[in-house]
């Protein structure tokens, strides 16, 4: 599960290291990319491991098109005129999704992955220890990516210092909606492995975006191998909580958490100064 | 002129409820006061003191829940109910502000959703609280000025959400002309240059989140009065805190009349799409919301009154 | 007794040192230089001094007393302002108003502050300009504006983080003509200055730095002549 937080945190972790702007409609990206493979399974019959990509490319272009459409118009704005352009597109989707497919759960019936495998005598969910492999493979590519190949190292000049990778003759414009592209398309992975075991209904979201928060947060924004730290440490803490306090407290001790973290280290776990 | 202009509106507002007796309009009417309220409220933490807050649901929750379980255990009046929720607000406000404050930007904005987060969480686990179920206000007949309860007419309502309003606009109004106001605006703009200039950062910010935080639990328990029914999902919400920043947004934050301005666009529109185009479970209505959001954010950051400001400025001035 | 007095400021970011061991005292009235070359640690040692950094070791003390430890806003209540390197004007507020800010230090009253905020404008002769927006000004007017601010909360001790830096040739002599008068009103300060013929001219005494460490303590005369400072700074700037 944390994998999985880590994966969505990423993509959130990107876009802010790259223009220093918290994408509030990330949960409702990730809702997205669930229908998707919802659909690809229910209309096309692909399995949800088989649509993956389809999910990932989807995202990206929505990410590619939400750049052009709304972010680049706002970026050099107010702090507040940010939050709200992203606020209002999580709303959009949010009751666009449900406008169109209705309130109803969804959910992917006999996918290839299920039942349970032992695991040291621990039982795992076919499914979960699937995402969570997928989901650290999905990782190891996107840091991959960023570390080693020319367009990454472009992306992550342009995080550093968007002047100047501009006078070292990056477009930056491009960058930024690449970044976006990425940052979904992550998102797209994630939800597309979430949809194997987990419900699709149009505010599935919310929780998540706010998990996801939380992890860039005490991971330090814009840090993106923190992040996957960071998602460990919430999926486990989550874990424990739900198993030693109550499960409906769960989430109050990750934000609990995340508050104690930055109240002693206000930019994160391995934050920058 | 400005002043004879400022008279009849509140004529107008104070004589609205004679001419219109339908419940409809005057709910209407009740609620942009309301939303009006909190969002003057929010604007002075982030308006004037540049702490944008996403958690205020918190202390909204805090007001209404305080004055209905005082009421509903142990019999207390809602009104000083009312009072006890805005003592409490603040000693929450000054608890989570003195940790949090010490973040900025996106970081204090997220670790405010956070502990709007816990807060809701603990009041769903909190049985003696009504939990989940959340709890009614007793009702109590015939209607009376001390239970703050009016059932056969919304008009006291009415006169009520519009003297918290009011309050809330006079509160703005004289921290614009003192110190207070002065200290607030400059820690927005830059808060070394301020402390450098003696300003007590940390201690502005507190008073700014005191001040800001009673206001709003006055709103809470005049919700709770109103609708006579609390529960977590109601009154701590994220998209509460949101809704209520985005109303100033709208109209324009870190100006005396901009939440007013936002509430009386935002709430009409909401109230009639929803009545007009919700109800379908389709949802139509928060499609057209959101959307508007996005336009706003894009199209005019600085808000309706930043717009005004801009045309008045273009025009000549009228002489 | 001296007004100010540093001694043994020491503050390390990470690895590097950027003051190391610095001492140095300011007598009331008196009119100090500070100079070095870029990241000498003359502005970490402002912000040492004002409470916007702590030291890691050292200490500053103000009229015989401890401040070392004080808050920022402590330091201004006792009397020692500043300006920044980097311009910090209060944006979204007009012009008054950001002098009010300042002027709010010794009175709580608006009439008041606004009075002392008159005052402070017509000294640096931006009188004219109340009402313009900060953010609307010319770099020299800000630097005047930044000056206001700092002296309407009526310092003993004035710092000034580069008095003619990023403004053009024309406005210098203004401004230096400012910072004669402010000395001559019985102010100290303590000056960092990048163009020397300004702070020669300027300065009865200069405080040299390099690599965070005091090499020279001496009259304008004397510093000249001194061969560290030379090395360090002179010999590529000063052509006398």
């Amino acid at each position: 599960m944390g994998l999985v937080y880590a994966l969505i945190a990423a993509g959130l972790s990107l876009i802010f290291g790259l223009m220093e702007l918290v994408n509030f409609a990330h949960g409702e990206f990730l809702m997205v990319a669930m229908y998707v493979t919802f659909f690809a399974w229910s209309l096309a019959h692909l399995d949800p491991v088989v649509a993956l990509p389809l999910a990932a490319l989807a995202l990206a272009g929505l990410g590619w098109a939400v750049y052009h459409g709304i972010i680049r118009w706002v970026l050099g704005g107010p702090m507040l005129a940010q939050v709200f352009a992203t606020f209002g597109l999580a709303v959009l989707l949010r009751a666009g999704a449900q406008f169109v497919w209705g309130v109803d759960f969804r959910v992917v019936k006999d996918p290839w992955l299920a039942g349970r495998v032992s695991l040291g005598g621990v039982f795992v969910g076919l499914p979960q220890l699937a995402a969570s492999a997928l989901a650290l493979a999905a990782f190891v590519a996107l840091w991959w990516f960023l570390a080693r190949t020319e367009t990454g190292l472009a992306l992550m000049a342009t995080a550093q210092d968007r002047q100047a990778a501009a006078l070292m003759g990056i477009d930056t414009q491009r960058m930024f909606a690449l970044g976006w592209a990425i940052g979904s398309a992550c998102v797209g992975v994630a939800g597309g492995l979430l949809a194997m075991f987990y419900y699709v209904f149009p505010e599935v979201g919310g929780v998540f975006a706010l998990i996801a928060y939380v992890t860039v947060a005490l991971g330090g924004f814009g840090n993106v191998p923190a992040t996957l730290l960071a998602g460990v440490l919430v999926g486990l803490v989550e874990v424990f909580a739900g198993l030693l306090i109550s499960p409906a407290m769960k989430y109050a001790v990750v934000f609990l958490l995340y508050l104690a973290v930055v109240l002693w280290r206000p930019l994160g776990l391995f934050g920058r100064f | 002129m400005k002043r004879a202009a400022l008279v009849v509106l509140l004529l107008a507002a104070l004589a609205f409820p004679a001419v219109f007796t339908l419940p409809f309009p005057r709910h209407v009417m009740i609620m942009i006061f309301l939303y009006g309220s909190l969002a003057v409220a929010w604007n002075i933490l982030a308006g004037y003191c540049g702490q944008i807050s996403l958690g205020h649901a918190v202390f909204f929750g805090i007001g209404a829940y305080t004055s209905t379980l005082l009421v509903a255990r142990a019999g207390v009046s809602p009104w000083l109910g009312m009072l006890a929720g805005a003592v409490l607000a603040v000693i929450v406000s000054q608890a989570v502000g003195f940790p949090v404050f010490r973040l900025r930007g996106h970081y204090f904005a997220i670790a405010t959703i956070a502990v709007g987060e816990i807060v809701q969480t603990l009041f769903i686990n909190w049985d003696w609280a009504g939990g989940a179920r959340g709890v009614f206000v007793p009702i109590r007949r015939p209607d009376s000025f001390v239970n703050f309860q009016f059932n056969e007419s919304k008009a006291v309502y009415y006169y009520i959400a519009l003297g918290l309003l009011l309050l809330g606009l006079a509160v703005t109004r004289r921290l614009e002309g003192s110190r207070p106001g002065y200290y607030f605006r400059a820690i927005r703009e830059d808060q070394e240059a301020a402390a450098s200039l003696g300003v007590h950062v940390a201690r502005e910010k507190l008073r700014a989140m005191a001040l800001s935080a009673a206001l709003t639990a006055l709103g809470g328990t005049f919700y709770a009065q109103y609708l006579l029914f609390i529960d977590p999902e109601a009154v701590f919400p994220l998209s509460l805190s949101i809704l209520i920043c985005l109303v100033s947004v709208l109209g324009g934050v870190g100006t005396l009349w901009g939440p007013v301005v936002g509430a009386a666009v935002l709430v009409p529109l909401s109230e009639y799409t929803r009545v007009w185009l919700g109800g379908t479970g389709k949802a139509l209505d928060l499609v057209i919301y959101g959307a508007l959001i996005v336009l706003v954010a894009v199209a005019q950051p600085s808000g309706l009154v930043g717009l005004a400001r801009r045309l008045g400025r273009r025009s000549p001035p009228g002489q | 007794m001296s007004l100010l007095t540093v001694s043994g400021l020491t503050k390390r970011f990470g690895g590097v040192i950027a003051n190391r061991d610095v001492s140095f005292a300011v007598a009331s009235g008196e009119l100090v230089g500070v100079i070095g070359p870029n990241g000498a640690g003359k502005s970490t040692l402002f912000d040492l001094v004002t409470g916007f950094q702590r030291a890691d070791a050292g200490r500053v003390t103000l009229d015989g007393a401890d401040v070392t430890r004080l808050r920022p806003d402590e330091i201004a209540r006792r009397g020692v302002a500043r300006t920044f390197q980097k311009l910090r004007p209060f944006s979204d507020m007009t012009v008054l108003e950001n002098v009010m800010v300042g002027a709010f230090l010794r009175t709580a009253d608006v009439a008041a502050a606004r009075e002392a905020a008159h005052h402070a404008l017509t000294s640096v002769g931006l009188a004219d300009r109340v009402d313009a927006h900060a953010r609307g000004l010319s770099t020299g007017q800000r630097k005047r504006l930044e000056l206001a601010r700092a002296l309407a909360t009526r310092p003993r001790l004035l710092l000034l983080d580069e008095v003619t830096g990023g403004v053009d040739q024309a406005t210098i002599p203004g401004l230096v003509r400012l910072v004669r008068e402010l000395h001559a009103g019985g102010l100290a300060l303590v000056v960092i200055e990048h163009n020397m013929r300004v702070i020669m001219e300027l300065a009865q005494r200069i405080v040299a730095l390099q690599l965070g460490e005091v090499i020279a303590d001496a009259p304008p005369s004397e510093i000249v002549r001194n061969p560290r400072v030379i090395d360090a700074y002179l010999g590529q700037a000063w052509r006398p």
